[in-house]
């Protein structure tokens, strides 16, 4: 912005306004706008991390992390999610090559591996809830249950864009517009990735220490 | 200083005998009226009307009027500079003087801004230290150091204990030396330091007596402590501080400064009284009801106020230190998930959420934790029958004794 | 035991159709409600008539409902404040009625159940349906004009964050007929706003009118952000940018970093509500004090949310009205941004008497003492600013001074408040009402009036009657003083707030002078409305051909009253902070050819439909309607869905139009000249 052909004329006379129509170009602000919203976003998660920093520990003389988390069955979900975040990396390689039936081929392998990590959080939520492990048991339970389905909320989220964008790939081919949205997508994506190494980390394996 | 007012208000009453026609001097004329305002207002309130926050009758709180006087003073010394420089600004640089230095492009000075910045920055350095210290000295948990001023607490006194419960919507007081209770009424003796401890049994409250001290929350499950002490004897007015429901502009009670004659014959009449204390009259108590009359009562629970606030007054009820000693331990595994009880009784018309199921609370156990089948067993039949087991004696706390471990472990309301 | 069966048996009624909707939900009962409801009646079918008899829906639709022009979503935004002002002032004036008349025995008019609804609903309307609005209003209306910008980065969702917040507001106005509105203080504060305590709709609506709004905000908030980072015009640095846009930019930072602690926080709220989780709750091992922390967290920054954009109003004016460059802009930017990062640590000052310990006290304290220097430091910018300068008193600058008066009182009661222990004297007292009226009163509405009466002529090509703007003035500063200055007095006396009789009779005459104060108050907002109708009866003689009118220096002031649809037939380059000023002292001759097609987005009705949906879908969640819940809810998935398939949302403005436009500008300038 600060460069001079634009501030003055060639004569050195100050230039108030540009002859040609000056370009934004066309969704120059969309990534930033998109992680600004994504920082807010993370400031939602702070706060459910926050509050079961806070309740964590407030069992209400039921049971703690370690009478109930299969940490097995969480390091398989932790893959999936982790897997599907390169997928969609390799997505973005394929897409940056125009490549669209590999972009869409890693779209779907993405989608299905994110599907997958759903299911196993469902088949955990569901087992806990069989053994009683309710949301409304506990503060610990409470503040667990939202933290973790908040996370699996974005996750199905995702999956819907997802498959969207692989419907607006499929129609229009990798028009810059679908180039855009896939980057969101892919932003959105490895920050859920992020989100539940904090997860992962805070609630499950220091749980298990607690 | 009473210069600078003098002359305002005189600048004051001169612009507003004038219509105030056009702009310039209209603006003076709100200047001067707001100071004008401000004045009278200050008179007014120094003179006729009952500032009992400005002059109370305790300790505690003639010290934090001292401080809220000695900070506003510290402030106004340069709120009083910029008001009035704004005013001189205002009428010296109007469009239509002139006369007056018009300087379009000056828009910046170092000195200037040093200044605009440091002179701030000096009251706020005066006023935070005063502030470090006040909050400390005065910190409602620290037990008074002195009588009155130059006076300090002899050694030998022995504070006035006073259990605090906010109910919905009236006070309930326990002395526990004394044996005796009350309802929206409190008295204690004068220069007699006073020991609160205070609790809530539904929803938050704050509890407050202008004329003896400032204000602490009275919240369920959590015990917050006030020390205070009473220098005139009088009748003073208490009342919660903090909105909580429908009959809360009722929540109020009269605080009597005695002598200690005069506090031996009220509590002598409530000695005197039939009723007693007990966990069945606490509960009906506790139900919501307003505009109270005083109430005595001539014996209580000697472990009601510790009921209280780990709320287990409600028969079957695990106590809150019970559970946070269990809890501190790791909880009671998943045989304690079935360790809960149909809620019998609430003081309001509680329901559960609409997603959820049966309101519930978890049941005492006494150690150690039962085995599941057994703990089903114990759960109370869907006939909705009385609860068996409903008039035991509230169980001991897992390692020790009751009392002693509240005080372990019920926290003090803290958000460090 | 049948309070157990009660229990067991408590949602066994509700209707498949109609959730816990029942005629017995209608307010019938009390005769003030059912008044309201059919004067609001009448008012709304005579307004749907005339626009219908005049054929106006298809013009409204088109124009305004549907636009993505950032300057009619800002005047919609306002007009939204407005209507809204005036909701929440008629709370207000109940309230004063109701302190000073309930003395002596007397209950007053109003039961617990209607006052306690009228406090909450004041205070919810008046910071998230009047204040945001008019910030975020004037926000959209400016920010663009001032950098040169021809829309906001993202004019769709400029569009959808305003229906959104009007979802909201429609949804609290709601529950004025139908069912009630929350009874606990407009925070909220559990274990009395949980399910136990407040088993009825009032909260409810409270929560999904304050969700449903905060998506509007926070978006609103995202895009102004990016507009500010990016759409800037050639030649502007971060340093040459208007203070105004300064502020807004601070503003909506603070918005995008604290509105989704209110999501969150309002989140648990209703699952406590809906599911029974154990978040605030007393039992089980929730922590109400948790609610209280991270609302406060959201609660404090939204203070500085709604007060920023006003300093930089009033930096504006001041440097227009004294026809003097700003003094200090830097140290006013750094003042600023200090605030701004300030704003996020001082939260607990809010409870002090919530028995934390003394260290923690002080150091809460102490932060927010330290605020007050930034703030210090900007009063004695603006006030060097006069110094040396040409003061012409037109009413921005005339409600200027008066908020330089008034603001440092309230910025003195509220350091005093923030000393812990003169805090536990004052806290909840009528003394903290009058301190905080005393701020959003005097900094927040006098800084909107400044800037209406600035910006009006602007926005509608013709200035506002000066002679009923001054009646105004005097009506709302005067009423102000006598409304709140009793309060202080009274908050030494030791009277709390949220109180609906009292006892003491000596307390009467000062709730007496308030109320003298209200109904002065309500003289200025009269003659404020009479001043909008006057002027535009009178448009003719007070239009502004210019599109100059006060001789400004930022770039608003380069483009016609009103600015055509574009803002800039070409892109301004920016040499100075005063870029404007700057182009008119050298000689800046403005081009009359050479015109090009100008890239413009779309209008699209998507926004109204969403927040329509969402609406209904906030209406089933407040009544256990399910299915409309869920409806609304698969609608509006489906329609976003939907809308992201349509990838033309753009066009062009032929140069012609363009041509033609300007060159109406040219003969006005011609014939003004």
């Amino acid at each position: 912005m600060a460069d001079t052909s634009l501030t003055m004329t060639q004569s050195g006379a100050p230039r108030f306004h540009l002859e040609e129509e000056h370009h934004h170009a066309e969704g120059g602000s969309t990534m930033l706008g998109f992680w600004i919203y994504l920082m807010s976003d993370c400031l939602i998660f702070a706060i459910l991390f926050a509050c079961y920093g806070v309740l964590g520990g407030n069992y209400a003389a039921g049971p703690s992390p370690r009478d109930l988390f299969d940490l097995p069955l969480v390091a398989l979900n932790t893959t999936m999610l982790l897997f599907s975040s390169i997928t969609y990396g390799f997505a973005m390689l394929a897409m940056e090559k125009g490549a669209i039936g590999r972009t869409q081929g890693w779209l779907a392998i993405t989608g299905l591996f994110g599907a997958a990590f759903l299911g196993i959080e469902l088949y955990e939520f569901a087992h806990l809830i069989h053994e009683g492990a309710t949301p409304q048991r506990s503060a610990f339970l409470s503040s667990f249950f939202t933290l973790v389905g908040t996370h699996g909320l974005h996750v199905t989220f995702g999956i819907v864009w997802l498959v969207t964008l692989m419907v607006q790939v499929a129609r229009r081919g990798l028009i810059p517009a679908n180039r855009r949205r896939l980057m969101c997508l892919s932003l959105f994506w490895h920050f859920l990735d992020v989100i539940w190494i904090g997860v992962f980390t805070f609630v499950y394996l220091m749980g298990m220490l607690r | 200083m009473s210069y600078v007012v003098c002359r305002v208000a005189a600048l004051g009453a001169r612009t507003m005998n004038q219509p105030a026609l056009f702009p310039a001097r209209a603006m003076r004329a709100a200047r001067s009226g707001a100071l004008i305002g401000a004045v009278v207002a200050l008179g007014a309130l120094l003179g006729g009307c009952n500032a009992v926050v400005l002059d109370p009758a305790g300790d505690v709180a003639k010290q934090q009027a001292n401080l809220v006087v000695i900070s506003t003073v510290l402030m106004l010394l340069i709120i009083v500079p910029v008001m009035a420089l704004t005013v001189l600004f205002a009428w010296r640089y109007r469009q239509s003087n002139k006369e007056a230095r018009y300087e379009p492009e000056w828009d910046h000075s170092t000195q200037l801004e040093l200044l605009i910045w440091a002179a701030p920055l000096l009251i706020i350095i005066c006023l935070g230290a005063i502030t470090w210290t006040s909050t400390h000295l005065l910190d409602p948990y620290r037990p008074v150091s002195r009588v009155a001023k130059d006076q300090p607490v002899p050694a030998d006194a022995r504070p006035l204990e006073v259990e605090v419960v906010a109910l919905d919507w009236k006070w309930l007081f326990i002395y526990p030396e004394y044996g005796i209770a009350t309802v929206n009424e409190l008295a204690a003796p004068v220069d007699r330091p006073i020991n609160f401890r205070i609790t809530s049994s539904s929803v938050m409250n704050s509890f407050y007596i202008p004329a003896l001290a400032g204000q602490i929350y009275a919240m369920p499950g959590m015990e917050t402590k006030l020390h205070a002490v009473l220098n005139k004897a009088g009748n003073y007015e208490g009342f919660s501080a903090n909105y909580s429901g429908a009959g809360f502009s009722g929540m109020r009670f009269r605080f009597h400064g005695l002598d200690d004659v005069g506090f031996a014959a009220w509590v002598a009449k409530a000695r005197a009284e039939k009723d007693r204390l007990d966990r069945k009259a606490y509960l009906e108590l506790e139900r919501p009801s307003e505009n109270v009359p005083v109430r005595r009562f001539a014996a209580v629970d000697a472990d009601l106020y510790d009921a209280v606030v780990n709320m287990c007054v409600e028969p079957g009820k695990m106590c809150m230190s019970e559970m946070m000693a269990i809890d501190a331990k790791g909880g009671l595994g998943k045989e304690g998930i079935r360790n809960v009880r149909q809620l019998t009784y609430d003081k309001h018309a509680r329901r559960g959420a609409v997603l959820a199921p049966q309101p519930m609370m978890v049941g005492a156990v006494c150690a150690p934790p039962q085995p599941v089948k057994q703990a089903a067993a114990e759960r109370p039949a869907p006939t909705g029958a009385p609860l068996t087991g409903a008039g035991l004696p509230r169980p001991g706390v897992i390692g020790g004794p009751p009392r002693a471990s509240a005080d372990a472990v019920v926290p003090r309301a803290n958000n460090s | 035991m049948t309070v157990e069966s009660t229990m067991e048996n408590q949602y066994a009624a509700l209707s498949p159709i109609f959730g816990r909707l029942s005629l017995e939900s209608l307010p019938l009962h009390e005769p003030i409600l059912v008044a309201t409801f059919a004067a609001v009646a009448l008012g709304s079918i005579a307004l749907v008539g005339a626009l219908t008899y005049f054929r106006l829906w298809g013009y409204l639709w088109k124009e305004w409902f549907t636009t993505v022009d950032h300057k009619r979503i800002g005047i919609m935004y306002m007009i939204l404040g407005l209507v809204m002002l005036l909701r929440g002032f008629a709370d207000a004036v109940m309230m004063r009625l109701q302190q000073a008349m309930a003395f002596n025995g007397s209950e007053g008019y109003l039961t617990a159940h209607h006052y306690d609804q009228v406090f909450t609903a004041h205070g919810v309307i008046m910071i998230f349906f009047v204040a945001m609005p008019f910030v975020t209003g004037l926000m959209n209306y400016v920010v663009p004009l001032q950098i040169g910008a021809r829309d906001v980065s993202f004019p769709y969702l400029n569009n959808f964050s305003f229906w959104m917040t009007t979802a909201g507001a429609v949804l609290v106005m709601f529950s004025l007929f139908i069912g009630e509105f929350a009874r606990t203080g407009w925070l909220a504060y559990p274990p009395l706003s949980n399910i136990g305590y407040s088993p009825d709709v009032g909260v409810d609506y409270y929560i999904w009118a304050l969700q449903i709004a905060g998506v509007g905000t926070l978006l609103s908030g995202v895009n102004l952000v990016a507009t500010i980072v990016k759409m800037r015009a050639p030649g502007m640095s971060m340093m040459k940018m208007p203070v105004f846009t300064w502020t807004a930019l601070c503003t909506n930072v603070l918005i995008v970093a604290a509105f989704p602690v209110l999501t969150a926080v309002m989140a648990l709220l209703s699952l406590d509500r809906y599911v029974g989780t154990n978040f605030f709750t007393n039992d089980f091992g929730g922590s109400p004090m948790m609610y209280v922390n991270l609302i406060w967290i959201w609660g404090h920054p939204e203070v500085y949310i709604l007060i920023l954009p006003l300093f930089g109003v009033f930096s504006e004016v001041t440097s227009t009205f004294t026809g003097k460059r700003l003094f200090g802009y830097t140290s006013m930017v750094y003042a600023t941004v200090v605030i701004t990062i300030l704003s996020y640590i001082v939260w607990l000052h809010h409870f002090f008497t919530m028995g934390s310990g003394a260290s923690v006290n002080s150091f809460f304290g102490i932060t927010t003492m330290v605020i007050s220097i930034p703030t210090g430091a900007k009063l004695f910018n603006w006030l060097f600013t006069m110094y040396r300068g040409r003061i012409r008193f037109e009413l921005p600058m005339m409600w200027t001074v008066a908020f330089m008066l008034t603001f440092v009182v309230g910025g003195m009661t509220g350091v005093l408040l923030a000393v812990p222990p003169a805090d536990f004297v004052l806290h909840n007292s009528l003394f903290l009402i009058a301190h905080f009226h005393n701020v959003i009163i005097g900094g927040v509405l006098f800084g909107l009036f400044a800037a209406i009466n600035y910006w009006f002529p602007k926005a509608f090509g013709f200035r506002l009657d000066p002679f009923w703007g001054k009646v105004s003035f005097w009506a709302w500063v005067v009423g102000f003083w006598l409304a709140f200055m009793p309060l202080y007095v009274l908050g030494l006396m030791g009277v709390t707030r949220r109180m609906r009789v009292f006892d003491d009779p000596s307390l009467q005459i000062w709730f007496v002078i308030a109320a003298f104060g209200a109904a002065l108050i309500a003289i200025g907002i009269a003659a404020m409305l009479v001043q909008f109708a006057v002027s535009y009866l009178k448009r003719d003689q007070l239009r502004d051909t210019t599109g100059d009118p006060w001789n400004g220096r930022t770039l608003e002031w380069s483009t016609s009253s009103p600015p055509p649809d574009y803002n800039f037939a070409f892109t301004p380059v920016i040499h100075d902070l005063d870029a404007w000023y700057d182009m008119k002292s050298r000689g800046y001759v403005r081009p009359t050819g050479g015109y090009r097609p100008i890239h413009m987005p779309k209008n699209t009705g998507t926004g109204v439909i969403l927040a329509a949906l969402s609406l209904g879908c906030g209406f089933g969640l407040v009544w256990y309607i399910w299915w409309l819940a869920a409806l609304s809810f698969a609608g509006v998935l489906a329609v976003a869905i939907g809308h992201s398939f349509n990838y033309k949302r753009d066009f062009y403005i032929p140069a012609e139009t363009v041509e033609k436009t300007e060159d109406e500008r040219t003969r006005l300038l011609a014939a003004g000249a």
